[in-house]
């Protein structure tokens, strides 16, 4: 496996990605407040098709993203309305709206423009373009680091990066803003927040609000992409995200990572539908331990600048080592040519990886996923 | 309010017909849908020509689950609807015990055989179509690497795919054709934005011609092959007019013809099995204003002499689904 080809699948990676960070933040958000969102797949879907239909009517993608986003806002809100002001179940609700939306596209989407609930194809300036970050051209010259920088980090669209954004702020809103702790609590504790004298009703609309509003994006990415709407078109992207969301732990940095390795599981299979088992491994253990390096170097950073303490670098310091070792061992195994390793995974085995790799998290043989306490039960107010 | 209208409308055609439609013929498309731009839109198009021709009045039904075949067969054949044409191989199961049930009523479907005495079986030789766009990606390629993106991992694609490299392979032995399939589920018919990064994968991989036989998920083949500047081949319908300049042509199958005739011969349909191949023109490659400039000279008498090959038994194409094998990848 070249070079070029890694940065290929990496690049592929972050756009199969971005949809599924977007709608991860979304339930991250919707779900710390209390509030289970199964109905991502749906928001994802009547975005998409709203965004569609006005960048197509109006012909400028960023009037189809305000659509986008006020299509998935109203579902939130019919959430909403369900969930928190009726007090109704949550699943019931997400299933109803999932139902809704695939439905409800099509019958709109006839009427409006009689091609069986597809939109017609945008045309290019209609979408978004992909954005070259300064000097990219001049610096795809530079060995190695060129090529990463002009086809991994620049020449995406502007909602890739608005995700990536995202993280760091959802972060940062989350843990250290009063909001975010509020955020936080409700979907903990909801009766100490009541205590307190602040609205549960309240915050946990606004979480559904910030949730519709990332589910828009994520569908106007979609919409984008593909240049139109066409019917199902999300294809349980919004299911891969609570996936995603569990395996991160409802936390958003984590969050990042599994989008990621969802991502890089998608592109993998997509560029071979059988991988051989030590290239594989090969692949994986390399992206592991070149990202765990940046983690670890992180937390040397934060020792130095001694906000963690020396102890806590030995966690991915182990891991940092394990990963390595893996590495060595596939290539020694490749040099020896041992008949035993040599054989393919099919494709299907890497679509069904990430459902696998939720299963392993919530069986708890890495960490405890633990979900917010109060997560799924509408709050009702003693009297 | 006009989508009031429309649905009142709808409701009120609904009353109007249900009562008077005794022998009328009935289609059920698969799940893809009725404007799929594919396979189910040319069932709906033969339908249509039927309707426009004769005057007559049929009814329709789109599946959204598995679980409703058995039903919407049942309901028709209850409600006397006779002929009732279904469109897709997986109405087979359903079909069988369905027709069983009612003797009298005649059944169509496309795609599969299901031995019953009530039931015409309509195959297309699609392994023949696929093999004469195979010739022409030989062609409109330089080098000699080309692709296929299928939907769902199933023999039926695979016919495709096998038939697309043999008619490759018979004009650049050594070339290389990536076979990739979208998915195991029917969500794998409208997938666009997995289409379009399995085509943005096999370009990497050196190829220059995609053929898509997706469903929906090829009109993100057919959108990523124009952005990325490779040839696409469309599938079913012809569609070479949803991306006019970048779709090198479609491997047409006349699902339309099936239902048309089935439609026309009304509750005296003759049963049995039927294949529709290149010699009475069931499958076929698309040619039109939009695709002109892209076909040259030398492609099309190659097209042609491949296909007069085929009909006149000179060339055998390998049906991927009578052994489940492919000598050509």
């Amino acid at each position: 496996m070249d070079f070029l080809t890694i940065l290929q699948i990496l690049d592929s990676t972050l756009r199969l990605a971005t949809p599924l960070l977007l709608t991860c933040l979304a339930g991250l958000f919707s779900e710390r407040a209390g509030i289970v969102d199964i109905g991502l797949e749906g928001k994802l879907l009547a975005a998409a098709f709203l965004s569609g239909a006005v960048a197509y009517t109006t012909g400028s993608i960023w009037l189809g993203l305000l659509a986008g986003v006020a299509a998935s806002m109203l579902f939130s809100m019919l959430h909403g309305l369900a969930s928190i002001t009726f007090q109704g179940d949550q699943l019931i609700s997400g299933v109803a709206l999932n139902f809704l939306a695939a439905g409800l596209t099509v019958v709109i989407g006839q009427s409006w423009f009689r091609l069986g609930g597809r939109t017609p194809s945008l045309p290019t300036d209609a979408r978004f373009g992909e954005w070259n970050l300064p000097f990219s051209d001049a610096m795809s010259k530079i060995p190695a680091f060129g090529p990463a920088y002009d086809e991994l980090i620049s020449g995406h669209t502007a909602l890739t990066y608005i995700a990536l954004l995202a993280v760091p702020i959802s972060w940062w809103v989350l843990y250290r803003t009063r909001f975010g702790l509020r955020l936080r609590a409700v979907g903990e504790n909801p009766s100490a927040v009541d205590t307190a004298g602040i609205s549960v009703v309240r915050l946990r609309y606004i979480a559904l609000i910030i949730a519709g509003a990332l589910c828009g994006l994520a569908g106007t990415y979609l919409a984008s992409l593909a240049a139109g709407f066409v019917k199902d078109m999300s294809a349980g992207r919004g299911y891969i995200a609570l996936a995603a969301l569990i395996f991160a732990k409802w936390r958003p940095w984590y969050a990042l990572s599994a989008t990621l390795l969802f991502g890089l599981l998608e592109a993998v299979g997509n560029r071979y539908q059988n991988i051989q088992f030590l290239d594989f491994v090969e692949l994986f253990s390399l992206l592991g331990f070149a990202a765990l390096a940046v983690v670890l170097a992180v937390q040397i950073i934060r020792v130095a600048l001694s906000t963690i303490s020396v102890r806590d670098l030995a966690k991915p310091f182990i891991a940092c080592l394990s990963v390595g070792a893996v590495l060595v061992a596939t290539t020694a195994i490749r040099a020896m040519d041992l008949p035993l390793f040599g054989f393919a995974l099919p494709v299907q085995f890497m679509q069904a990886l990430p459902y696998i790799l939720t299963v392993v998290i919530l069986a708890g043989f890495i960490g405890k996923a633990i979900p917010p306490r109060a997560s799924g039960t509408p709050y009702v107010k003693e009297r | 309010m006009t989508l009031m209208k429309s649905f009142l409308g709808a409701a009120a055609t609904l009353a109007l017909t249900s009562g008077a439609a005794l022998a009328d013929p009935a289609l059920i498309f698969d799940l893809g849908g009725k404007f799929d731009k594919s396979f189910n839109e040319s069932a709906y198009n033969g339908a249509e020509r039927w309707a426009a021709e004769t005057g007559g009045t049929y009814r329709d039904v789109e599946l959204t689950s598995d679980a409703q075949r058995e039903q919407a067969l049942r309901r028709f054949a209850e409600s006397g609807y006779n002929p009732v044409v279904m469109a897709g191989f997986n109405f087979a199961t359903a079909l069988e015990t369905v027709a069983a049930d009612f003797p009298d009523t005649k059944f169509a479907i496309i795609d599969m055989v299901v031995d019953a005495p009530n039931v015409k079986s309509v195959v297309f030789s699609e392994h023949e179509g696929s093999y004469l766009v195979g010739v022409a990606a030989a062609y409109a390629a330089e080098g000699d690497t080309v692709s296929f993106i299928g939907g769902m991992d199933m023999p039926l694609i695979s016919k495709f795919a096998c038939g697309y490299a043999q008619g490759f392979k018979s004009v650049k032995p050594d070339g290389t054709v990536i076979v990739n399939m979208t998915g195991t589920t029917p969500a794998a018919w409208n997938d666009p934005i997995k289409g379009g990064e399995l085509t943005r994968a096999q370009k990497a991989a050196g190829s220059e011609v995609v053929f898509a036989a997706a469903g929906g998920t090829g009109l993100g083949v057919l959108q990523t092959a124009k952005d990325e500047g490779i040839l696409a081949i469309g599938v079913d319908s012809n569609q070479n007019y949803l991306q006019p300049g970048t779709v090198l042509t479609s491997m047409v199958k006349r699902v339309d013809n099936a239902v048309y005739d089935a439609f026309m011969q009304g509750d005296a349909l003759e049963t049995g099995f039927s294949v529709m191949g290149l010699s009475n023109g069931g499958v076929g490659v698309a040619m039109d204003d939009n695709n002109a400039s892209l076909m040259t000279d030398e492609m099309t008498a190659a097209l042609a002499d491949a296909e007069a090959k085929i009909i006149s038994g000179e060339i055998v194409v390998h049906d991927y689904m009578s052994d489940e094998t492919c000598p050509s990848y």
